[in-house]
C-alpha cells in the first residue's frame, strides 16, 4: 500500500491565528513563546556571560555577524540581490566610525550612529551604479567591491594604510558596550520585519518576484533598489561601526572575505526570513570557536557542516522549525 | 483635435533582424484601437517600444503632444499608459488584491488617490478591492483574498487589468489579453472592456482572435514582418489581400 506524508496544521496554531487569540493562557504562550525566548534569551545573555569576558565578547561575535547575515538575507531573499560583498558594508561603517571618533572626537554613542549613516550613504552610492546588474552578475561585482577597497587602502596609503590605525575610545562600561549591540540588533530586526510585513514593505518584496510589473505599474526598480541597498546597509555599517570601538582600532582586515563569508553560512544555515540569519548566526559562530581546538582542520569541520545543512536542510533551521511548531505530520495511505 | 498617441516612423533593430521597420499610425482618444498580425510580426515589440520595455532603433512616440520616445517604462506608466503583458506577470505570492496594492504605491496613484495626505477614498485595500470588484473578483466567495498563484487563467488576466486600473490610466494596451481564454471566459471579458472604453479609458488592443477584436472595435492597423500592410476598418482589412497572404500563405504558394 502506498503511503505518503501529509502536513496538518496544529489546531492551536489555527486558533490562535483567528480573533479568539487572546482566548487561553496556552494559546497566548503559543504565539508569544518563541519569540519572548528569543528576545529574553539575547536580553538576558550579556548578564549571565558578565564573568567570562571571552565568551561575552564571542556573544557580542554572534551579534556583529547576524548584523551582516540579517543583512545579506534581506538583500538576497527579500529584494532578490545576492550580495557577496558584507564586508563592503562592514569595512566602510568601522571606517567612518574610526575617522569620526578619532578625527572629530566624538564619543562612541555619537560616533556609532553617525558612521552608521554616514557609511550606508557612502555604500549605497558606490554600489548604485551596479544595480542594474541581475542575479549572479551583481553577486560577483559586489564580491569584488571589498577586496578592491583593500587594494586602494593600501596603495593608496590612505586611512593609515596597512596598518589602519589605533587609540580609538572604548565604551567605559561592558554593560553599555553588550546592551547597546544587542538592542539595536534586536530593535533593528524586528522593525524591518514589521516593515516588510505592511504595505510599503510589499513594494520591495514585489521587486524580487516580478520586477517588469513594477516598472509597468509606474514604479522605479532602481529606487526601490537602493532603498533597499541603503536599508541592508545600515546593518552591516552598524556592525563595523560597532567593532572598532569595541576592540578600539581598525584596519584593512575590516574588509576580509570572511566576514563576506560567515554571514552567508549564517543565513544558510538559520533559513530565510531575517530570524533564520539571527539564529543561524547563533550557532554558527560559537561552534566556529570550538572549532578552534581542531587547529587547520576547523575550516574542514565548518564546511561539512555547512554541506550537511545545504544537502539534507536546504530550507534552514528556523523554517524546518516552524513547520514542525506550527504542524503535525502522519502518514496516509494513498 | 491633434491624436493622443502618435508614432512616426518607428522602427526597432536586434541586429540584423527588423522586428519593426517604419511603423507609423494615430490613436484618438476614447478609440479602441486593434493591432493584428501573425506570429512574430513584431506587435509585441511594438507594445514595449510604445512603453518603455524596450528603446526603438529609430522614430518617435508622443503621447499627449510630449516626446515619450525611449522614455524608462515607470515614467511612461506615471503619465497614464498601463499595459498588460501577454505573459500574465501576476505576483504569484500574494493575495490577489495585493497585486494592486503595489501599482497604489506609484507616485501617479498617490496624486489622483490622494494618499499623500491621508487617503481620500479609504485606504489602499479598500480600493485595490473596490476595483477587483469591478472586475468580477467576487468579495463574497472571497476570490480578492486568494493567493494569486491559485487563480485560474481568467482570472489572472483580469488581475492584470486590475493592476493598470490601479494606476488610474488614460490609455490601457492590452497584449493579446483574450490569448488562453475560453469562450465564456472571453465572452465575460468583452463587456468588461466595453465598460472601461465608456469609463473613457482609450484602448490598445493587440489581439490574434479577430472575430472578438472586431466585436469591440472596427479601427484596425494590421502588421506582418514588422511593418505596416494596412489600416482602417476591419472589414476592409480583413480582406486585404496582403493581410489574407500575411495569415494564410500567398495564392500562388499554395
Amino acid at each position: 500500500m502506498a503511503k505518503r506524508k501529509e502536513r496538518i496544521d496544529r489546531g492551536i496554531k489555527v486558533r490562535s491565528e483567528s480573533i479568539y487569540a487572546l482566548a487561553s493562557w496556552e494559546e497566548i504562550a503559543y504565539l508569544v513563546g518563541p519569540r519572548s525566548l528569543l528576545i529574553g534569551g539575547m536580553l538576558l545573555m550579556p548578564l549571565i556571560l558578565l564573568n567570562s569576558p571571552y565568551w561575552g565578547r564571542v556573544f557580542l561575535s554572534v551579534c556583529i555577524f547576524a548584523c551582516l547575515a540579517i543583512a545579506f538575507d534581506f538583500l538576497a531573499n527579500v529584494v532578490g540581490l545576492v550580495c557577496l560583498g558584507g564586508a563592503f558594508f562592514y569595512g566602510v561603517g568601522s571606517y567612518a566610525s574610526a575617522i569620526i571618533n578619532t578625527k572629530l572626537g566624538l564619543p562612541p554613542l555619537l560616533s556609532i550612529p553617525l558612521g552608521t549613516v554616514s557609511g550606508a550613504v557612502i555604500c549605497t552610492a558606490l554600489i548604485y551604479p551596479c544595480l542594474p546588474l541581475r542575479g549572479i552578475y551583481f553577486a560577483i561585482v559586489t564580491l569584488m567591491y571589498p577586496l578592491l577597497m583593500t587594494r586602494v587602502i593600501e596603495a593608496a596609503d590612505i586611512f593609515g594604510g596597512t596598518e589602519g590605525f589605533r587609540g580609538i575610545d572604548g565604551f567605559g562600561s561592558p554593560i553599555i558596550e553588550s546592551y547597546a549591540l544587542v538592542a539595536v540588533l534586536l530593535l533593528g530586526l524586528f522593525a524591518l520585519r514589521r516593515f516588510l510585513a505592511e504595505d510599503p514593505g510589499l513594494v520591495i518584496r514585489a521587486v524580487k518576484e516580478n520586477d517588469q510589473s513594477v516598472r509597468a505599474s509606474g514604479i522605479s526598480v532602481a529606487w526601490i533598489k537602493t532603498q533597499a541597498v541603503f536599508i541592508a546597509s545600515l546593518f552591516g555599517c552598524f556592525a563595523g561601526a560597532y567593532y572598532v570601538h569595541m576592540y578600539k582600532n581598525v584596519g584593512i582586515s575590516s574588509f576580509a572575505l570572511d566576514l563576506s563569508i560567515m554571514p552567508i553560512a549564517a543565513a544558510v544555515i538559520g533559513g530565510t526570513g531575517l530570524i533564520g540569519a539571527l539564529i543561524g548566526a547563533i550557532l554558527l559562530v560559537p561552534l566556529s570557536e570550538f572549532l578552534r581546538d581542531f587547529g587547520t582542520l576547523r575550516i574542514v569541520v565548518y564546511s561539512l557542516v555547512l554541506m550537511g545543512f545545504v544537502i539534507f536542510r536546504s530550507e534552514g533551521l528556523m523554517n524546518y522549525a516552524v513547520r514542525k511548531y506550527q504542524q503535525f505530520e502522519r502518514w496516509v495511505e494513498v | 483635435m491633434a491624436p493622443m498617441i502618435e508614432v512616426r516612423g518607428l522602427s526597432k533593430h536586434f541586429g540584423g533582424v527588423k522586428a519593426l521597420e517604419q511603423v507609423s499610425f494615430d490613436i484618438n482618444k476614447g478609440d479602441i484601437f486593434g493591432i493584428i498580425g501573425p506570429n512574430g510580426s513584431g506587435k509585441t515589440t511594438l507594445i514595449n517600444c510604445l512603453t518603455g520595455f524596450l528603446k526603438p532603433t529609430s522614430g518617435t512616440v508622443r503621447y499627449l503632444d510630449r516626446d515619450i520616445t525611449g522614455l524608462a517604462p515607470h515614467k511612461v506608466a506615471r503619465m497614464g499608459i498601463a499595459r498588460t503583458f501577454q505573459i500574465m506577470r501576476p505576483y504569484f505570492s500574494m493575495p490577489a488584491y495585493k497585486n494592486l496594492v503595489i501599482p497604489l504605491f506609484s507616485p501617479r496613484a498617490r496624486k489622483i488617490g490622494g494618499w499623500r495626505g491621508g487617503g481620500k477614498h479609504g485606504d489602499r485595500n479598500t480600493v485595490a478591492i473596490d476595483i477587483l470588484e469591478e472586475l468580477g473578483f467576487e468579495r463574497d466567495s472571497r476570490v480578492p483574498f486568494k493567493t494569486a498563484g491559485t487563480l485560474p487563467t481568467g482570472y489572472l488576466k483580469r488581475l492584470e487589468l486590475g493592476r493598470c486600473l490601479a494606476l488610474r490610466p488614460d490609455v490601457i494596451i492590452c497584449d493579446e489579453v483574450f490569448s488562453g481564454l475560453s469562450a465564456s471566459e472571453i465572452a465575460s471579458l468583452i463587456p468588461l472592456l466595453r465598460k472601461l472604453h465608456e469609463q473613457g479609458i482609450t484602448l490598445l488592443m493587440v489581439e490574434h482572435r479577430l472575430k472578438e477584436l472586431f466585436s469591440l472595435t472596427n479601427r484596425v492597423m494590421a502588421l506582418s514582418y514588422g511593418e505596416k500592410i494596412t489600416e482602417g476598418d476591419s472589414a476592409d482589412v480583413i480582406e486585404h489581400p496582403k493581410v489574407r497572404e500575411a495569415y494564410l500563405g500567398s495564392e500562388e504558394s499554395v
